[in-house]
């Protein structure tokens, strides 16, 4: 029986990793940029986790679980996203919403098993890559980017396509619009898209979180909360759901061994 | 491997595109179907076809052409095969299902345009396909609006014939597609210069009824818990049985579901027991179209039926037999053809009643709903497949493809996540 157990979340923008214990308790969480290979990113994510490593079940999820040569299973990361969110938020029926950089997830949990999902296509539209590039066209950091939404107003970009969208916000910044308002659209655009997904999946009753990166950004939460007509949960470990979900599936690993 | 250059250069193919094309075919062959374990041994016969799916079919059609027969390319499971047979012409599938093809469809095709068709205007403009070059007439149908368009301008590079498919299934519409079929046959009379006889459209009949049942043959042994045969090793079989002589086809399926029948008997399955069980609906797969299956079954379930054009669609209802005049034969194939579930019908809750019963049949443990990009019609019917799965309590995911590959990793991840969710 080992004693920990390894989750590992390597995503387009961000690698994910979090260490349990014998009782679940969290130990150890970090991220490194993901960059240009997820091979390296592997790499280095080994050599931090050497204090652990013989001594633990490692599953690897996310678009980079397959460059994880030290795991012992990868997982997909709507599997793990669910057992993550399930982990952080208890509740009987709970609808996940998870923005990352390159998909963004609904996941459907029903008694903490995924009874449903659904991802966006292949385009970066309602993923947090959109907001990303909206954010560098208007040379803002994301989070300063949110800030000034939360002041904006008035105006919308109706183009889904990130490629599309940019040039909107371009020519918005033409005409000279306050960046608040762009700001405004541009969290406004991403939170509709989001928010329409959300709808093929949303129960009745239930609750409602959101994960990945974009859940520490409080005003795209509230703009949310405010487009599905309901209460949206975050946690501080809400980044790391995926790996947390895949620390406890190597648990189960380990006690199956 | 034969050597079919002049032959290609006969039929004033484009050669060194051609080239292009054939170089990655033996790759693909080789990653989707030789790297699977304890394969039926009957697939000798199309693993052989598919390695020379430009030779051996294309340089048969070419020798019977020099005997005068006719041959005809299809675009469709509504178009009745029995009357060009029955006038002694030929018939050919003609779906493109490479991504090859789609640059060259798209320089006279919107985007927009779903792949299979702008793989096939592209094969034909290209000249890279020998068996669009061999066809001596396409018969296209109305099935689709992307289509309709589509054979305008095919129409202006060889010689077109369009059959009207009614949108509706009540009882003038099933009179009005035998009527299309009246209409038809004498097209077919008149190219080919052969007199239709109720003796001839029979024996006709007769030879596509067995074709169906050798291939619900092979459709009844992947029923079995015991499964005996993959996914893409059936549907390989599929994909050629549209271009295959009809008689050969069937022999063919009979000496495959033999082999099947006993692997059941023996309990030889090519998956471990409980591997998850896979219904495939949707929009056609063409050849080489695999992407789909080899994901699937490299994802740790398997494919144990496709409801689909190329799949049940094809085989399913047969044509009375016992009809004596023209006038009742063409009736006939009008019941049967009609009673195909296709999207472009308004209502088709007959393709859910379908889904739900072979969800049954096949013990199938949830559904991949798969339509290519840009077919609005069975995109938009997703909606109603989906809910009545979910009433039902089937596990369904719904996904739309072209044939590109740069989707096959999101692709992985939902059906991968979709088979550990069955897997609970």
């Amino acid at each position: 029986m080992k004693q920990y157990s390894i989750g590992i979340d390597i995503g387009s923008t961000c690698a994910k990793a979090v260490v349990l214990d014998a009782e679940k308790h969290i130990m150890e969480r970090f991220l490194l940029p993901t960059g240009w290979s997820s091979v390296e990113t592997a790499e280095k994510l080994k050599e931090q986790l050497s204090a652990y490593l013989s001594d633990a079940f490692t599953v690897a999820t996310g678009y980079g679980r397959a460059c994880v040569p030290f795991a012992d299973r990868s997982v997909t990361e709507i599997t793990c996203h669910g057992k993550g969110a399930a982990f952080l938020y208890s509740a009987p029926t709970l609808t996940v919403i998870d923005i990352g950089g390159q998909d963004t997830k609904i996941i459907l949990l029903e008694n903490g098993t995924v009874s449903d999902f659904l991802m966006n296509d292949k385009c970066s539209a309602g993923t947090g890559r959109f907001l990303e590039v909206m954010a560098n066209t208007l040379g803002l950091r994301l989070e300063t980017l949110c800030e000034l939404a939360s002041a904006g107003g008035g105006v919308s970009i109706s183009s889904m396509c990130t490629v599309f969208a940019e040039s909107e916000v371009i020519s918005l910044i033409g005409r000279g619009e306050p960046r608040e308002n762009i700001a405004f659209a541009v969290v406004d655009s991403i939170v509709t898209k989001v928010a329409s997904q959300v709808s093929r999946l949303l129960q009745a009753d239930g609750a409602v979180c959101l994960t990945g990166g974009l859940c520490e950004l409080p005003y795209l939460r509230q703009a949310l909360e405010k487009k599905l007509g309901r209460k949206v949960v975050t946690s501080s470990d809400g980044r790391y759901a995926g790996a947390i979900g895949a620390a406890l599936l190597a648990w189960k690993d380990g006690a199956a061994k | 491997m034969a050597d079919y250059v002049q032959m290609w250069k006969d039929l004033g193919m484009d050669l060194e595109s051609h080239d292009v094309l054939c170089s990655v075919l033996p790759t693909a062959v080789g990653d989707v179907f030789m790297t699977q374990q304890n394969r039926p041994k009957a697939m000798d016969f199309w693993d052989l076809v598919i390695s020379e799916v430009h030779g051996i079919r294309p340089a048969e059609l070419i020798e019977e052409q020099k005997k005068g027969r006719k041959v005809f390319g299809t675009f469709c499971v509504y178009v009745p095969d029995e009357v060009v047979i029955a006038a002694n012409g030929i018939v050919t599938g003609l779906c493109g299902g490479s991504q090859f093809w789609v640059p060259g469809g798209e320089a006279v095709l919107p985007k927009s345009t779903c792949p299979l068709i702008k793989a096939s205007v592209g094969a034909r403009l290209g000249r890279t396909c020998p068996f669009f070059r061999i066809a001596d007439m396409y018969v296209g149908e109305t099935t689709c609006d992307g289509k309709k368009k589509a054979y305008e301008i095919l129409g202006e590079d060889v010689p077109m014939y369009v059959m009207d498919v009614p949108q509706m299934k009540r009882p003038e519409d099933i009179l009005k597609w035998k009527n299309e079929i009246a209409a038809f046959a004498k097209k077919v009379e008149e190219f080919t210069g052969n007199k239709l006889t109720p003796e001839k459209l029979n024996e006709a009949i007769k030879l596509f009824n067995e074709k169906r049942k050798a291939l619900a043959r092979v459709y009844n042994a992947r029923k079995s818990e015991c499964l005996p045969i993959s996914g893409r090793d059936a549907l390989l079989m599929m994909q050629i049985a549209f271009f295959d002589d009809p008689a050969r086809c069937a022999q063919m399926c009979n000496r495959l579901a033999d082999e099947l029948e006993q692997r059941i008997r023996d309990g030889v399955s090519v998956v471990p027991a409980g591997t998850k069980r896979i219904l495939v609906t949707g929009t056609p797969l063409a050849v080489p179209n695999w992407k789909l299956h080899n994901i699937i079954e490299t994802s740790g379930a398997a494919v144990v039926c496709e409801e689909m054009c190329t799949g049940t669609r094809y085989f399913e209802n047969l044509v009375d037999e016992t009809k004596t005049t023209l006038d009742e034969q063409f009736m006939a194939l009008s019941e049967r053809y009609m009673k195909t579930n296709c999207a472009c019908f308004t209502p088709n809750t007959g393709r859910i009643d379908d889904i739900l019963r072979m969800v049954k049949e096949y013990k199938v443990d949830g559904v991949i709903d798969c339509s290519l990009k840009f077919c609005c019609l069975y995109d938009t019917e997703k909606y109603s497949v989906s809910r009545a799965l979910k009433e039902a309590g089937v596990p369904i995911l719904s996904l739309e493809t072209d044939y590109t590959d740069t989707d096959a990793e999101q692709l992985r991840t939902r059906i991968g996540a979709f088979v550990e969710m069955i897997d609970g």
